[in-house]
């Protein structure tokens, strides 16, 4: 359910609880589960894409100069783009309050 | 007036979802259900019902099945008995919490173990808060007529919800009664085509059963407990329209003999029509005695029974299941509940009975009776209930 749904009322829902809007999914925040967030090191990396593909939200996306960034609305900070980057250019590093 | 036949009771309560023309059927058998799906697989077969009939490999695909094809906007029938309804359990409460108008026959049967294939009512009672509307037939007519109603309740479109009919395994499942059938004309006025709010499809999608995170989840619960307790209004009118439409009139309770009883005997199923000859013998021998047959257990009927309770000293409570290790079977803890703030409250003294099939007969209600006349000079304490004709007790 989208962020935007948080405050309906009971007798705001749709019959069963169906989402009647495709796609809406795209909504929620879940940055919001994240403890630690990953880190480039743009000199390290070598914009091979490898954590774009491996990112089971598809939270990653390219940006202009070819570097690959986390979208920090979805990225649930699990590490898998560290684990998986080939030259280690990825760093997980503790969110702060 | 439909032609009145006699037939077991099974196969007419098949005959009538061949006439709720249902599209699918997903069942896998199990005693004492076995001859209602039998039934229906030859009525499919045979050509006489065009509907999927699936024979699923177990009951949590059966209700899984159901779910899917109600979802798609099938009318979808399912059936089941005691640990059958114990493996589909997880589907059965996301029914209704997808408001999905699947309609179940549940032929009672105990809970094992000890094993039993006989009939008591500890398998509907293990899913009393399952969210669906609940309903106790007391004869092979009213699990007819009921089917039909089924149909009619769950799919009107301020419902939206499953609904069980309870009918005791082999007391009514395997006897013969003489059964009045509907006209097709009479089916076509009383129940429409189903036309659901929400169904998957390629042109409209839509997510059901989806995740609610906690910001959501008591809303959702909300919205599906508040269509329950409101469907009493759409179900007291589809039982009237009922009535005016084969004859039959029915309520959430029947009363017999009650108005003036000091000491009601409280039933729920097919023990209703045992009770109401033991009431006759004990008006016969100059005691105030009358009956209230439980018929709509979910949504309850609370103002139905103060009214009816209002002016009884006893309440004779027939529960039969167990809450173990709590105040005695369900249909009295929910009396006891009901009756908590009345300036007037009876006396309820709960008898346990009939598990698995033993017999009670009309002196066991009489005896019943006389017992429960000695307990509540006793004033019994809200947990007190006994175990009828239980050796040792």
């Amino acid at each position: 359910m989208g962020k935007t749904k948080t405050d309906l009322t009971w007798q705001e829902l749709e019959v069963g609880a169906a989402i009647i809007t495709p796609g809406n999914a795209v909504e929620y925040k879940s940055g919001d589960w994240r403890s630690i967030r990953p880190v480039v090191d743009k000199n390290k990396c070598i914009k091979c894409g490898t954590c774009y593909i491996f990112c089971p939200d598809a939270a990653i996306y390219e940006t202009a100069e070819g570097f690959f960034e986390a979208d920090l609305y979805y990225c649930k900070g699990c590490g898998i783009c560290a684990q998986e980057c080939p030259t280690q250019a990825i760093e997980m590093v503790e969110e702060e309050e | 007036m439909g032609k009145r036949i006699g037939l077991e009771v099974s196969l007419s309560a098949a005959e009538a979802v061949k006439m709720a023309n249902v599209d699918c059927i997903a069942a896998y058998p199990i005693t004492p259900q076995t001859h209602i799906v039998e039934h229906l697989s030859k009525l499919v077969n045979d050509g006489e019902l065009d509907a999927e009939f699936i024979p699923v490999e177990s009951e949590h695909s059966a209700m899984s099945v159901s779910a899917g094809a109600s979802a798609v906007g099938a009318r979808a029938f399912t059936c089941t008995s005691s640990q059958g309804l114990a493996l589909m359990n997880e589907i059965v409460h996301i029914v209704a919490s997808m408001r999905l108008p699947v309609v179940m026959i549940l032929a009672n049967r105990s809970m094992s173990g000890p094993i039993s294939i006989w009939n008591d009512h500890t398998d509907v009672m293990s899913i009393r808060d399952c969210g669906w509307i609940q309903v106790f037939a007391n004869s092979g007519q009213e699990v007819f007529d009921h089917v039909l109603f089924g149909y009619r309740v769950a799919e009107s479109r301020d419902v939206m919800l499953p609904l069980i009919i309870n009918i005791d395994g082999f007391i009514l499942t395997h006897v013969i009664e003489p059964i009045e059938f509907w006209e097709k004309e009479q089916v076509e006025q009383y129940l429409p085509d189903f036309k659901p709010i929400h169904r998957l499809h390629p042109d409209k999608p839509v997510t059901m059963g989806a995740v609610g995170l906690p910001s959501i989840f008591s809303e959702a619960k909300v919205a599906q407990d508040e269509p329950l307790i409101q469907s009493k209004s759409t179900i007291i009118s589809a039982w009237k329209e009922l009535g005016d439409i084969v004859g039959r009139y029915y309520s959430p309770i029947e009363t017999y003999r009650s108005d003036d009883a000091e000491t009601l005997f409280i039933t729920q199923g097919s023990y209703g029509e045992t009770v109401s000859l033991a009431v006759d013998e004990l008006r016969d021998d100059g005691i105030s005695v009358g009956l209230i047959m439980d018929r709509l257990w979910r949504p309850f009927p609370f103002d139905e029974f103060r009214k009816a309770t209002g002016r009884a000293k006893n309440l004779i409570v027939i529960d039969r299941a167990i809450s173990y290790g709590g105040q005695g079977g369900p249909l009295a803890i929910d009396l006891r509940s009901v009756l908590y703030k009345e300036k007037n409250q009876p006396d309820i003294v709960n008898f346990i009975c009939g598990l698995a099939g033993r017999d009670v007969n009309i002196q066991d209600f009489k005896n019943m009776y006389h017992k429960a006349m000695h307990k509540v000079k006793e004033h019994p304490r809200e947990e007190d209930f006994e175990y009828y004709g239980v050796r040792g007790k």
